[in-house]
């Protein structure tokens, strides 16, 4: 819905905007405007240019003045991060997880949006609701009895654990947004291939996956994030420093480094570089995923 | 489609969401009307690990000042969301060039993370070497340089801002769309007929917003309630002790981690269980019915 509106949009309106002539005051407005906006960005930036700033330079200098300019390039404070703290393992572990717990997500997901989204059949409609509850269901109040349920399966301390937590926390998200999609498919193409004489899972495989590849997108972009940052989780179900993923290794890095600031702000770029990444190569995908359900 | 081939494609998802969302969120229901004994069930405790919350030391000490903080910082958060993040959402939408490149700049906070966030804030906000209170002496204003997140007064109130600084994109991006989707036509007619720019924003554009708005701040809530990095990081806890100068930034999603891992005692299971039902309750409850006046609103709009 959205993606629609963001293609009509840049072409109607400036041609719009431009019939008609600016009076001086409108332009004053217009300039004030700008002006706000500009301040604004350069508050939301300011705090992680510093941080990047900072990373790059000795810690004596850091400490006497924080806002200064590196004079020389230094990476020494990220080789002490990532060796000493342990960042490169941290930096691993996250991305391990986190795109365990996406595929895994997307991989199961995937055929159960089909079958609700293409099919009518009794208990549907219900079992559609039951996905889509999890949408609003906190999921970290369940904590004990997941804590509890891993420990029966052996999985405290385990990143298989905590991926599978993730996996499932991220499905009524990935169901939400799959369904809608694969309800808005035309009927022709499967039935084209159903002629043919494809059989359901050559259907869903070659015909239709391939169609819904910007809802995949979305869903593993916009999953990626929160999973990513999880802090939660990772806290409670984790006990080695050599499983830790970045949030639960930033909390142990704080305390170790506490007057190191040039390497605390190297581990903070660190945890945050992939992300910021991601974001600004797919930042389509987190705004429709952000505006999901806002369309119209 | 054959019924089996139907439940392949299904069962996997079912599974997995059931064993690790819907049967723990069960399980933590029937935990809270249960006593404990550790990991062991010691007889039925009816509704007293509920009533034991507000009465067991420490957690009757910690738990309305907790709700009171978590309470003004959602109103704090709502606040400045819904009014600069509005005012800013609405700028955007009549720039002409440049929309996208802000709203890339102002999301990205959010993406961060709350813990990464906290943690940054906690170096920028740091009495001694602190980068905000070298640029209040640099401007001239060092009076107003403090220990931010270890004065009671300021504590609370630093942390909503971080809060808002960190969210700030979200109500940004979720307004741009809903501005985006409004029909042209009630501004243009009011044009014509000679209002001005602030008649046609509160009496056409912000009625026609009222929903988004109630989105916001129905998420918001939700965020916040549920805040537990963010605090964690910033107050430089370890989590088990109180948060802030006298438990000032102390939030219900700390309190709920402190009781179910770190100070819970022998009961801890009853009593953790008790109160992340007694928090679903009250979330959920509260957003739905704000979901269904908004429904409402919306409906007599319309």
């Amino acid at each position: 819905m959205t993606v629609v509106q963001e293609q009509v949009e840049p072409r109607t309106r400036p041609v719009a905007r431009r019939t008609k002539r600016r009076t001086a005051r409108e332009r004053a407005v217009l300039i004030l405007a700008v002006l706000l906006l500009w301040s604004y960005a350069a508050v939301a930036l300011a705090p992680m240019i510093i941080m990047a700033l900072d990373s790059l330079r000795p810690n004596a200098a850091v400490l006497s003045d924080p806002l200064g300019l590196p004079t020389s390039l230094t990476f020494a404070s990220y080789a002490k991060a990532w060796t000493e703290a342990s960042f490169g393992t941290y930096l691993r572990n996250s991305a391990l997880v986190t795109i365990a717990a996406v595929a895994l997500d997307v991989g199961v997901s995937l055929p159960a949006s089909y079958v609700l989204g293409r099919y009518q059949f009794r208990g549907g409609g219900v079992l559609t609701a039951y996905f889509l509850a999890g949408l609003m269901l906190p999921i970290r109040l369940g904590i004990l009895p997941i804590f509890y349920l891993l420990g029966g399966l052996g999985m405290i301390d385990s990143r298989l654990g905590l991926v599978l937590v993730y996996a499932a926390s991220g499905i009524p998200f990935s169901v939400f947004i799959m369904t809608a999609f694969f309800r808005g498919l035309p009927r022709e193409l499967e039935e084209a291939a159903r002629i043919d004489g494809a059989g359901e899972f050559h259907i869903f495989a070659r015909v239709m996956v391939p169609l819904v590849k910007p809802a995949i997108a979305t869903v593993v972009v916009f999953r990626f994030v929160p999973l990513w940052n999880d802090f939660f989780f990772p806290l409670v179900l984790l006990r080695t420093t050599d499983k830790y993923t970045l949030p639960v290794g930033l909390t142990q890095f704080f305390g170790e480094f506490q007057t190191d600031w040039s390497t605390l702000f190297a581990g903070l770029v660190i945890a945050t570089a992939p992300i910021v990444v991601l974001f600004l190569v797919a930042t389509k995908q987190i705004v429709a995923g952000l505006t999901a359900g806002m369309g119209k | 489609m054959k019924w089996r081939v139907a439940a392949c494609f299904l069962l996997p998802a079912f599974a997995l969401y059931s064993l690790f969302v819907v049967y723990p969120l069960l399980s933590a229901l029937a935990y809270s009307f249960w006593r404990w004994q550790a990991t062991a069930r010691d007889g039925f405790a009816g509704l007293s690990n509920f009533t034991g919350l507000f009465t067991t030391f420490p957690l009757n000490q910690q738990l309305w000042p907790a709700f009171w903080h978590t309470a003004v910082f959602f109103v704090g958060t709502m606040l400045v969301q819904n009014t600069f993040g509005l005012l800013v959402a609405v700028l955007l939408h009549e720039l002409p060039v440049g929309r996208r490149f802000f709203q890339t700049i102002y999301t990205l906070p959010y993406l961060v993370g709350g813990l990464v966030v906290g943690y940054l804030w906690s170096l920028l906000l740091s009495p001694s070497f602190g980068p905000v209170n070298k640029v209040l002496e640099a401007v001239g204003l060092g009076a107003f340089a403090k220990p931010w997140l270890g004065d009671p007064s300021t504590a609370l109130p630093v942390v909503i801002l971080v809060n808002a600084w960190q969210y700030i994109g979200f109500p940004i991006l979720l307004f741009g769309a809903a501005l985006a989707g409004l029909p042209q036509e009630y501004a243009e007619a009011a044009r014509v007929d000679g209002t001005n720019a602030w008649q046609r924003f509160s009496r056409i554009t912000l009625p026609l917003l009222l929903p988004s708005i109630g989105v916001v701040s129905i998420l918001t809530f939700i965020g916040c309630f549920n805040t537990f990095e963010l605090v964690y990081a910033l107050s430089g806890a370890q989590g088990n002790q109180p948060t802030g100068p006298g438990g000032a930034t102390d939030v219900l999603g700390l309190i709920f981690y402190r009781v179910a891992f770190q100070e819970g005692g022998a009961n801890a299971i009853g009593q953790s269980s008790a109160l992340a039902v007694l928090l679903f309750l009250f979330i959920f409850g509260i957003a739905v019915l704000a979901n269904r006046i908004i429904r409402r609103r919306e409906a007599s709009l319309t």
